[in-house]
């Protein structure tokens, strides 16, 4: 023998609907009954105003300054909640688990929040979420924002999220009313409160996150410092 | 002499059987799909076992080795063709069957592993293929009525240049079968080598860019039935008893019956097997299984490390010598249990008759499972044809001791009374047991007053993988199991005064062989250990392995030749550190640089591993690189990513969110050198992995001034302050 | 029933809607080169295209190619032209070759929407994809390769 051998040898259950809360079953109106601690003026609104409030139907400007800091101070968690700030991240990565981790499959944003080449949202996440721990959420819109307007939720303060997402520049060219109902009625962040199994879901309900923005917006949508 | 020279005459003959056992390929495709290039298409005549020739010209090899990825599928028909002059354009590979002729050389069985393929079948393939060309030149000088000392192979044809006739191998395979073999056959001087140690393309690759290559998970035979089994929650659990009403009303669950390790549920495909399994209600009796927790394990282990053991090696009077040291340090490593992860998960199609049973398998370990299969069905071994298949990875996980994969598919298929596919999926393979060993090490080392190392003494606590194997009496001498101190009572360096030490504490996790086995252990600790006592005693750690390496010229030229390339004291981007280690491990000697950044968070960046590696000869040079490419890839996994961990006797990881393999981002530059040999070749699948955790351990210290001593590295334990 | 074509033949498939599109391929439709790695979207092995778009197919139910035209390995090309096989083959990229038909499906998205990319392309296009054999560097070379095999024949 030339040479020794080591001895080391040797779903019905995919779709399982909608995710997030349908517009149709969650109205405004109904929530809001249904919220604790809303200021006076939010309780104004609700007995008559239209939406979409300004700062000169307020009668106390430092009051309702106060009182919306206080609302968005309130709603603040659930933008940085994981469900939330995952899809917001700082980067062009989106952020997994509860743990905000860097998505593991080095996906990035790409030019309109959806992905790059074949690994676009919508290579892995489908229009619903399939059942399972760490199964791949989804929704027909998974995505980040898109390049231009990246709304970064990922290491802000209240005030700093807040001035952003009241920017037009920033947040889209939305008007506040806009935002009142992208928070309170958009399917894809609606899927924070309907996230799939094994997954944490943001410290408010979702009624009293929309009731706590559309006290913010009632009060002049004024940002903490 | 070598093994293959030795072997007895008989064992070169014929056997009818491998015309029939071979690699699946071109059946079972479905018929619409692209058709695979119909090669060999008349039926082939066997000249030896492993040599047979159809009329069309095509040569089949015949491979006793399975092809797991490191290409031995082509680099075994390059060691047939050198010697045969064949046409390499018309070489075709099938897998041999299960027979004594196609025993491993050393391993007395048919089995692939220990990265033996080419170390063991070098002369026997070579001589294979001389035989056969002797046998096709007297078929030619026979019929043309000369002497056969005046024919003369080449790319194909025998020629009888004096009369200007020449005959094609397909033309005389016929004739030359029924030739008597030679006696004796004279191999080629490799300086007339026209082959090996030339690069060819593997002949697999294009099967593997179109979808036709075919895995054991790729067979489809009639009436074919999907099972995926229900196993216990714990190692060594049992049914107590289950309630199978909500899986079996799964449309497409055909069944659901106990076997030894769990509950099989078997439907028309995997999808219907996968959603009954979810539906089972099992009442499992776990046993002491359920008691195991790696933390707890972990300090039986580190209290272990610190007593005597079993004496693997010792050598002058180490402690006497640590006494006397100018300096000494003393330092404590641990890895943890790791999963082999193939990515083919396990499969086994079996189909079971009265008398005969058919298995299509990608194993690497064909005598073990066959004699298992043949126990469950009640059948004697030769009743009992296993066609091996490609294989999705290999890494040692399919050479299982005990068969696993195929003696429960076997079950299954008894019980099921249908040929059947038993998938496993990803979770049952990570949580299925079959691990590398959780290993913990203390080392104690002295230096003198010069900086040189003068005792070395290293305890090493972990499983035994050959306790109760059949292997057990090969592998385990006077209570040391060779596979927990290979690389460790054989450390290559020169020290005047070392102790190795052993305890093989049981339980009830399975362990094996996983790609490079207890090296995969112990080159990182004695590597990085190593690099400790260079820092200890002032000197450079290249420079500290060089002085020691005297004995060892081939390993001080990979050594040499991997600091070169790398430019070991050249510059380096800021933040950039270098880290170096060698190993010797399945005879072939290998050396790597690794060039490494971390994170004020603790994040590794792996930015380049230059690797140098003496295997002996090379019979295929790139595929010699692809194996190093991929083994540092796979040791890079082990060294930053993954552990198996369990708690309350459950296995805490199950697919690849918690269990993360590198990825392309992570991916570092890999530079391959080999140093040109005329040795007989030595393994490469192997020698590749233990030097990578320690040359990145090194060079995040060098780096970060922070030392690695557990693996994997998490990025806590590097953090800045 | 749900209808699609599979490489341009059109199917019809019975399986429940919530099938996922991977077994609906391998065990009905008994196309194998599609690879069943992890069933989690995490290693990439079940890569097919839906529209042009890669998919996991372990995860996508069957639904999903109601109407859709799907794409597997066995049909990026008919005879081994594609530039990717081409400079797969060139490189002999493969090793056990269990995840390549899953890594030359990302692949051919990447290289159907960047003409030359670079290694950031192909770190952002590729990590979805494991590869235990660690073929990286291979994958990396081939795809560049294969970017310029694709300009030299579009050049003709």
């Amino acid at each position: 023998m030339a040479k020794k051998i080591k001895r080391g040898v040797v779903a019905g259950l995919f779709l399982v609907g909608l995710a997030g809360v349908s517009v149709s079953v969650w109205s405004q109106q109904s929530s809001f009954a249904n919220t604790a601690g809303t200021s006076a003026k939010a309780r104004a609104f609700r007995a008559g105003n239209s939406s979409g409030a300004s700062a000169s139907a307020t009668a106390s400007p430092d009051a309702d300054a106060a009182a919306a800091k206080a609302a968005f101070e309130r709603a603040y968690p659930v933008f940085v909640s994981p469900r939330c700030q995952n899809c917001h991240p700082a980067g062009d990565a989106p952020l997994q688990g509860d743990d905000s981790h860097v998505h593991a499959q080095y996906v990035k944003r790409g030019p309109d929040g959806h992905g790059l080449y074949g690994m676009t949202c919508h290579t892995c996440h489908q229009d619903a979420n399939i059942p399972g721990a760490n199964m791949p959420p989804g929704n027909p819109k998974w995505g980040l924002p898109p390049a231009k307007t990246k709304m970064v939720f990922v290491g802000k303060t209240a005030g700093e999220l807040c001035r952003q997402l009241k920017d037009p520049k920033l947040n889209g060219g939305r008007t506040i009313a806009q935002i009142i109902t992208h928070v309170s009625s958009d399917d894809l962040v609606g899927w924070g409160w309907n996230p799939g199994d094994g997954r944490t879901l943001p410290p408010l309900s979702r009624p009293d996150f929309a009731a706590a923005m559309q006290e913010w917006a009632n009060d002049a949508a004024a940002c903490p410092d | 002499m070598t093994v293959a020279t030795r072997m007895k005459r008989r064992d070169f003959l014929k056997t009818g059987a491998a015309l029939s056992g071979g690699l699946l390929l071109n059946l079972y495709v479905p018929d619409w799909a692209p058709a695979r290039a119909a090669q060999a298409s008349s039926k082939p005549v066997a000249l030896n076992a492993f040599v047979h020739i159809s009329s069309d010209d095509w040569v089949t090899v015949i491979s006793n080795h399975s092809e797991m990825g490191q290409g031995i599928y082509t680099s075994l028909p390059m060691l047939i063709a050198e010697e045969l002059e064949a046409d390499w354009s018309k070489i075709r590979v099938e897998s041999s069957p299960v027979a004594a002729v196609y025993n491993h050389t050393v391993f007395g069985i048919m089995m692939t592993g220990g990265s033996t393929t080419t170390n063991s079948e070098y002369d026997r393939f070579r001589k294979m293929g001389a035989m056969a060309r002797v046998m096709l030149i007297d078929a030619a000088a026979q019929g043309w009525g000369v002497d056969s000392g005046t024919c003369h192979a080449e790319k194909g044809y025998v020629l009888h240049a004096a009369s200007k006739r020449r005959a094609s191998f397909g033309s005389l395979a016929e004739a030359a079968s029924k030739i008597e073999p030679p006696k004796d056959v004279v191999l080629k001087d490799p300086k007339d080598f026209t082959i090996i140690g030339k690069p060819k393309h593997r002949l697999d690759t294009p099967s593997k860019t179109n979808g036709a290559a075919q895995f054991g998970l790729d067979v489809y035979i009639p009436g074919l039935l999907t099972a995926v089994v229900a196993r216990a929650p714990v190692f060594g659990g049992k049914v107590t008893s289950f309630n199978a009403d909500k899986a079996k009303a799964v449309p497409g669950v055909v069944n659901v019956l106990e076997v030894p390790s769990g509950v099989a549920v078997i439907a028309k495909g995997f999808w219907p097997a996968k959603l009954g399994r979810e539906k089972l209600d099992i009442i499992w009796e776990e046993g002491p299984g359920a008691q195991i927790s790696t933390v707890a394990m972990r300090e039986q282990f580190a209290a272990l490390s610190k007593t005597p053991g079993a004496v693997a090696k010792k050598v002058g009077d180490p402690s006497g010598a640590l006494a006397g040291a100018a300096k000494t340090i003393t330092a404590e490593f641990e890895v943890p249990y790791l999963s082999h992860s193939m990515m083919e998960p396990l499969n086994t199609v079996v189909d079971l008759h009265e008398d005969h049973c058919e298995i299509w398998s990608g194993t690497q370990f064909q005598t073990g499972d066959r004699a298992a299969a043949a126990r469950v069905a009640g059948l004697k071994p030769e009743q009992v044809d296993i066609h091996t298949t490609l294989l999705g990875g290999g890494f040692g996980r399919r050479a299982n001791p005990a068969s696993d994969f195929v003696t429960e598919a076997v079950q299954v298929a008894k019980v099921a009374k249908a040929p059947v596919k038993v998938v496993w999926t990803r979770e049952d393979d990570i949580r299925g047991g079959w691990y590398r060993p959780m290993w913990y090490d203390h080392f104690e080392a002295g230096v003198d007053a010069s900086g040189n190392p003068v005792a070395w003494k290293h305890t090493i606590v972990g499983q035994s993988i050959f306790d109760g194997t059949m292997f057990a009496s090969f592998g385990i001498k006077d209570g040391i199991d060779s596979a927990s101190v290979e690389g460790a009572a054989d450390i290559i360096y020169t020290i005047p005064n070392i102790q190795v030490d052993l305890h093989s504490p049981k339980n009830e996790v399975p362990v094996q062989w996983w790609r490079s086995v207890g090296h995969s252990h112990t080159g990182f600790s004695v590597e990085a250990f190593f690099d400790e006592v260079a820092h200890a005693g002032g000197k450079d750690p290249y420079q500290l392995r060089r002085s020691l390496l005297a004995g060892q010229p081939r390993m001080l030229a990979v050594l040499d030749l991997v600091a070169e390339k790398a430019h070991w004291n050249g510059p380096l981007p800021a933040g950039h550190a270098r880290g170096i280690a060698t190993h010797f491990s399945f005879d072939s000697y290998v050396a790597q640089v690794a060039e490494v950044s971390v994170t004020k968070d603790g994040a590794v960046r792996v930015h380049r591993i230059v690797a140098a590696v003496d295997c002996g000869r090379t019979v295929n040079p790139d595929t010699v690189k692809a194996q190093l490419e991929g083994g540092i890839i796979f040791g890079l996994t082990a060294a930053l990513k993954t552990e198996i961990t369990l708690d309350k006797g459950r296995v805490q990881q199950r697919n690849f969110h918690d269990y993360p393999m590198v990825r392309m981002f992570e991916s570092p530059e890999i530079e391959v050198y080999i140093v040109p040999s005329t040795e007989h070749p030595t393994g490469v699948g192997e020698p590749g992995v233990p030097p990578v955790a320690p040359a990145v351990a090194n060079a995040i210290f060098a780096a970060t001034g922070k030392r690695v001593r557990r693996l994997p590295i998490k990025p806590e334990d590097l953090r800045s302050a | 029933m749900i209808s699609f074509t599979v490489n341009g033949k059109p199917v019809s498939v019975e399986d429940p809607p919530s099938t996922p599109l991977l077994w609906v391929i391998r065990d009905s439709l008994n196309l194998t080169g599609t690879k069943f790695g992890c069933g989690m979207a995490l290693c990439g092995a079940c890569t097919v295209h839906i529209d042009g778009q890669a998919v996991r197919s372990c995860v996508a139910p069957v639904s999903r190619a109601e109407g859709k035209k799907v794409t597997t390995i066995e049909g990026i090309s008919p005879d081994l032209t594609h530039p990717l096989q081409q400079a797969w083959i060139e490189i002999d990229v493969p090793q056990c070759g269990y995840c390549q038909s899953g890594q030359i499906m990302s692949a051919a998205v990447l290289l159907a929407e960047k003409a030359a990319p670079t290694d950031e392309d192909i770190d952002e296009a590729m990590s979805g994809n494991i590869c235990r054999c660690g073929t990286y560097p291979r994958i990396r070379r081939a795809i560049h390769r294969a970017a310029e095999i694709k300009a030299q024949k579009g050049a003709k």
